[in-house]
């Protein structure tokens, strides 16, 4: 009974303090999960952090499940005309977002002269993501790219320096070569590389792209390039990892389990996202490096990950609100310290130089990789009706890996299917 | 109604004659029947039978982006589904699949039922154990499959290189990936399909196979003489439920394959999820849903229409 008064007695007080302020304007903030960790206590530390900095904004954070669940819940809320007003989707969905007229532009609502510095404190690498049409429609939060993982006593044995990753193609195939050991009977006990190629294999496959001089589509997203006889040539060396040069399993590498196979010495080389940074640290039972993509023409990544997005409302209060969460989120501190709780790539240049973040790097140089790599790193493949125009380079990769089609007849059905789905978006 | 002697009567349940009581009991019966019915009738339409009739309007109209109406296109959907490659890939496979899970899985049920009918020793923990696999949720299931399956050092892989087989790709090879699927529905199905089975073998009269014995019957003729023709019913309602389940398999193509390599073990339902999900082509997915939803109100009519009639009950 006594408890139950204290309560009431403690819920009058906290009513009578929060009608001392204006009344609250509340927010809600979808995020989704995609790397392990404590990641809802965070989001719930800095929830907490802004309320006591802002008294008079409540943010409601909603944790959406994957990537791929969290746009299904903002689509549907949306449609059912109650969005949420802040999320954290791929930078991928872009387009999606703005052709169902779902999102503000961030820089309509960012006008002050702080605002605008702010809009500017971002990598380049990770703005082309989130700009198109001339507006601004995404922050960097939880950015990422690929980089290759080696493992040190694997080069060490098969007589190469375990302090040198693949620098080039081919290195890649020469290394690959004495990395791959295979028994009497002919079967494989480590692989030299593996590069996954299941659910989403346009992604990697965008970084041999890239190192071999190609774009595969344009800022505005209404265009491809998925026959582009460079992008032709990385789909045959793609494949040819396996078929020709014998160094990469045959068939479709599973995502999932390809670090799996690292830590198992399955693979010598794997390539992977600089979000594993951390799993690859706690479970890997070897020495192990981690490296920049190899380079062809040049070197090169696409990026990944999600941004931050300001859902339309006629509450113009909320909007507001809502701009104040993502700067809060995003500023060099909140960076540095996401980065470094997630393995994400802190979004900004001052996010590097705070000292939790120098002390982090210098006690982990790994980290600093995917950040030193930025510089040559590109927009993921991203254009209106993103997921349809994609699965057709995706549904021709696993065509030509798995041996269903050469590269050029595959490619040039999935640009003439990706130019198809494209016309409509044709200014 | 029995046990409210305080109200008055129910009325007779025999029809009135014609012209006498038009209104007064006949329609109170009417009322009353339509009022214990209403919540189901209300779950029904709300959940099922709306939403399936909206879904067949909407795929007359395009997909709305934004604010902007969905304008009404007739056929047009449709036509294009007659285009799509994936579509008709989709098509195949589901057929395919319901025509290997299907068979087998009633098959191995049947067998496993007869197995565990027997007088044995541990037939409660076999029982239990053909049943197990049912128990599990699907997705649980195919990631435990998932592990069986992984190249080099999955369960199937290590068994198979003690014995000097080459290291095989299941879920990364097109030839392979919807047999591969295949197993996982089928070892799921049969455990559960397998209590039917008990259950109508436990109906046939003991004293049918005691004549038989009798007459010096063969196991076989006994099997096709006796058992066969009397769990006829059970195998007919088996076989529907295993073809509807074959055309509304999701989870597992979710959870292990995505639908590839290369549309592999995209199925119709899957297809509907992917078109509608990450597409955000409502209109689209909704042409297909009734495509979907026809195909199963046809096999559940051919049930109720043709099977049924050609089935002994007793």
């Amino acid at each position: 009974m006594n408890i139950t008064r204290i309560i009431a007695a403690a819920a009058l007080a906290s009513a009578a303090l929060a009608g001392g302020t204006a009344s609250a304007t509340e927010i809600t903030f979808y995020y989704p999960i995609a790397v392990g960790g404590p990641i809802p206590k965070i989001i719930d530390g800095y929830v907490e952090e802004f309320a006591k900095a802002h008294p008079d904004i409540t943010v409601k954070p909603v944790y959406t499940g994957s990537y791929q669940d969290s746009i299904v819940k903002a689509m549907t809320a949306a449609k059912a005309g109650t969005p949420p007003d802040v999320a954290v989707l791929l930078s991928t969905d872009m387009f999606s977002l703005v052709d169902d007229d779902l999102i503000e532009p961030i820089d309509t609502l960012a006008t002050s002269d702080a605002d605008k510095t702010w809009l500017k404190s971002f990598y380049p690498a990770f703005m082309a993501n989130s700009q198109a049409g001339g507006h601004t429609w995404g922050i960097p939060f939880q950015r990422s790219t690929i980089v290759q993982y080696w493992n040190k006593d694997a080069f060490k044995a098969a007589g190469l320096d375990p302090d040198k990753a693949p620098a080039s193609w081919d290195e890649m195939v020469a290394f690959g070569k004495k990395l791959t050991r295979r028994d009497a009977s002919g079967q494989v006990s480590q692989w030299g590389v593996e590069i996954p190629s299941s659910g989403f294999p346009y992604w990697l496959f965008q970084a041999l792209t890239t190192q071999n001089g190609a774009i595969l589509a344009n800022q505005d997203g209404t265009k491809v390039a998925y026959n582009d006889a460079k992008v032709v040539e990385a789909a045959q060396f793609f494949a040819d990892l396996s078929t020709k040069y014998e160094v990469m399993p045959k068939g479709i590498i599973d995502w999932g389990t390809t670090p799996k196979d690292f830590f198992e010495g399955k693979t010598a080389v794997m390539w992977t996202t600089t979000g594993n940074l951390t799993n690859v640290r706690n479970n890997a039972k070897f020495a192990f490096g981690v490296a920049p993509m190899p380079a062809k023409l040049r070197g090169g990544s696409p990026t990944g990950g999600g941004n931050l997005y300001i859902f339309k409302n006629k509450d113009k209060a909320k909007e507001a609100a809502a701009l104040e969460f993502a700067k809060f989120l995003t500023t060099p501190e909140k960076a540095a310290d996401w980065g470094i709780a997630t393995g994400y790539v802190a979004t900004r240049a001052d996010a590097w130089e705070t000292p939790a973040m120098k002390k982090y790097a210098a006690d982990f140089p790994p980290a600093a990789i995917a950040r030193d790599q930025l510089k040559e790193a590109v927009a993921e493949l991203s254009t209106h009706d993103n997921q349809r125009v994609t699965k057709s380079l995706n549904d021709a990769l696993q065509a030509i890996l798995t041996g269903g089609k050469p590269a050029q007849p595959a490619l040039d059905q999935a640009q003439a299917e990706a130019t198809r789905i494209l016309a409509a978006y044709q200014h | 109604m029995n046990a409210s002697s305080q109200q008055p009567r129910p009325p007779p349940l025999t029809p009135p004659h014609k012209g006498e009581g038009k209104t007064g009991p006949d329609l109170t019966i009417h009322v009353r029947g339509w009022l214990l019915a209403l919540p189901a009738v209300v779950l029904l339409a709300a959940f099922t039978h709306v939403p399936a009739i909206r879904t067949i309007i909407e795929s007359f109209y395009a997909t709305p982006h934004g604010a902007r109406p969905a304008p009404f296109i007739g056929l047009a959907q449709y036509r294009a589904m007659l285009d799509d490659p994936i579509f008709w890939r989709a098509i195949t496979n589901n057929l395919l699949y319901a025509l290997i899970t299907v068979p087998v899985s009633v098959a191995i049920a049947l067998i496993m039922a007869l197995w565990v009918n027997g007088k044995i020793r541990g037939r409660a923990v076999l029982r239990l154990a053909f049943f197990i696999p049912t128990v599990l949720p699907m997705v649980a299931a195919a990631n435990i499959w998932l592990f069986f399956y992984t190249p080099d050092y999955g369960l199937l892989n290590q068994i198979g290189r003690a014995f000097g087989f080459a290291s095989i790709n299941w879920l990364g090879d097109t030839a392979t990936v919807l047999p591969a699927l295949m197993a996982v529905t089928i070892w799921k199905e049969a455990g559960f399909f397998m209590i039917f089975f008990l259950a109508a073998l436990q109906q046939v009269r003991p004293d049918l196979y005691e004549a038989a014995r009798m007459e010096n019957a063969s196991r076989w003729q006994i099997f096709w003489r006796i058992t066969w023709p009397l769990v006829m019913p059970t195998t007919l309602f088996v076989a529907i439920n295993a073809l509807i389940n074959a055309f509304r398999v999701v989870d597992q193509v979710i959870a292990m394959t995505g639908g590839g390599p290369n549309n592999a073990t995209t199925l119709l339902l899957f297809y509907v999820y992917q078109v509608a999900f990450s597409f955000w082509d409502s209109g689209y997915a909704a042409a297909l849903s009734t495509v979907l939803l026809s195909a199963l109100a046809a096999v559940a009519l051919a049930q109720f229409f043709f099977v049924d009639r050609r089935i002994h009950y007793r």
